[in-house]
């Protein structure tokens, strides 16, 4: 479904050039939940951008479906991007804009017609459980529900893709939950296939099946996420299992907090 | 106080609300499409254009360096040009609306770049274009900023009317220099203060009133 074949990107800034992401290469199969993990800084927010190229990839191919997303030009890729849902860390709703308008929005965009666009939002509100509140503005809603709207939005125009970018960092832990179990449910209803980064290993345990893990800029490793857990290969792949084991093994529910050496070796042994 | 007062206070009055309503009207079109311009075309904007930013947010500079006093006489033959005289308040939109459009420019501008680049980049992510992402993210999503800016603005074209009417313009300002300064008619001066003052009152309780009842109803809880 998605392919990524050697991507490249770097930013220049005032010390010169900084590479964000070296010789990306990813397979996604369609239907899955994908996770990609990494430390703050590691280039997985770049990564995801560059998918539906809110970054621009300084070199490499990006194809997903039949489409080569990197050789679209501006109004083909608008096109493209319908296909593409994105959600967010902060959900960027429009506070101006009711739940029903935040919807409508990609709809009207792409030119529906109002009993459609009127239909869709109903349906796509209640698949998000989120059918009572079409006439609220976003400053009435909880962060879970923000988030559930940001979903709506994302999934009005049928999208193939969904891309989630931290979609949950923001939220309470059962928030999270709940969240991570409707993005589950309409990957299964739907057949979406999605795409989410996470510095929260429960994140990828939860609902993804295979994922990579980015360090500095690259992937160092790719697996089923069991095997990540079991048999960590990579530096970070090895400190987020530790993180998880040992919360796991006290009972600590708490934040995320990079265990002392010590107590890391002694969950890895 | 003489039998005249209300009569001249009425025409001063009169003609100042129609060169503040009609520069008001022309200083916000051409500043609203000003800073919409500035704000897309800027560097990482939805219409990125770094040189047309530049040329024009020199040129904004440049009118706005330029005491308002000496614009207006600068542009006496624009407005012969455009309304036959360089009398009277229709002479004095022409100056008033060039004279503020800048200003308005850089306010519009202001409160569009409040808008927070996530809201922008989540309409771009739906395959929006750049005129749904200015008409439907980035006006209403700054609509209070937007009035309040404007509030300040109108404002600041009243004053600068007062200004206008020493040089020929008609209205308060006039009223003022000519009765009240020229002809020690301390009674009309008064009175144009009065009526001045009442004018600004007006507007910013307006505007304070538009921004709220938006704000009130996007943020309940707020």
């Amino acid at each position: 479904m998605i392919t990524v074949t050697n991507l490249n990107k770097s930013y220049r800034t005032r010390s010169g050039t900084v590479s964000a992401l070296t010789d990306i290469n990813l397979h996604i199969e369609k239907g899955e939940i994908f996770g990609i993990i990494g430390f703050s800084g590691a280039g997985k927010s770049t990564l995801i951008r560059c998918l539906n190229r809110l970054e621009e990839p300084d070199s490499g191919s990006i194809r997903i479906g039949e489409t080569v997303i990197t050789d679209l030009k501006e109004r083909e890729l608008r096109l493209a991007r319908r296909k593409i849902g994105m959600i967010f860390q902060q959900f960027n709703l429009f506070d101006s804009k009711t739940v029903f308008g935040n919807v409508a929005f990609p709809l009207k965009a792409a030119g529906y017609k109002k009993p459609e666009i009127e239909r869709r939002v109903g349906e796509i509100l209640d698949l998000v459980e989120l059918g009572g509140k079409a006439g609220s503005y976003p400053s009435e809603l909880s962060g879970g529900q923000k988030q559930r709207v940001g979903i709506a939005r994302a999934l009005a125009g049928e999208p193939d893709v969904l891309l989630s970018d931290e979609a949950t960092s923001a939220l309470d832990p059962q928030t999270t939950h709940s969240i991570l179990e409707l993005l589950a449910d309409i990957n299964r209803r739907l057949g979406l296939t999605v795409v989410l980064i996470t510095h929260e290993m429960d994140v990828l345990r939860h609902i993804c099946g295979n994922a990579a893990v980015i360090e500095a800029g690259r992937i160092v490793e790719n697996a089923p996420v069991r095997e990540l857990f079991h048999n960590p290969q990579s530096d970070t792949a090895k400190r987020f299992a530790g993180i998880y084991d040992f919360y796991n093994n006290t009972g600590n529910s708490g934040q995320l907090e990079v265990p002392k050496p010590e107590q890391r070796e002694a969950v890895l042994r | 106080m003489r039998e005249d007062v209300v009569d001249l206070l009425w025409e001063g009055l009169r003609q100042t609300l129609y060169m503040v309503a009609w520069s008001s009207v022309f200083a916000l079109l051409l500043g609203t499409l000003l800073g919409i311009t500035l704000v897309v075309t800027d560097k990482g904007g939805i219409l990125a254009a770094p040189g047309v930013n530049k040329v024009i947010s020199t040129a904004i500079n440049g009118v706005r360096s330029i005491p308002f006093i000496i614009l207006i006489v600068l542009l006496l033959p624009l407005s012969r040009l455009i309304v036959g005289t360089t009398l009277g308040p229709a002479a004095a939109i022409v100056s008033l609306s060039i004279g503020a459009a800048p200003f308005l420019g850089r306010i519009i501008e202001n409160a569009l770049r409040e808008v927070g680049d996530g809201k922008i980049e989540a309409a771009k992510s739906v395959g929006a274009g750049p005129f749904t992402i200015i008409l439907q993210v980035l006006i209403p999503e700054a609509l209070p900023a937007l009035v309040r800016g404007m509030t300040i603005a109108v404002i600041s074209i009243t004053e600068f009317t007062a200004v206008a009417g020493a040089i020929g313009a008609g209205g308060l300002g006039s009223l003022a220099i000519r009765f009240g300064y020229q002809r020690f008619r301390t009674d009309i001066l008064l009175g144009t203060v009065l009526l001045i003052i009442l004018i600004v009152q007006i507007l910013q309780w307006s505007g304070d009133y538009i921004a709220r009842s938006i704000d009130r109803r996007r943020f309940k809880n707020g």
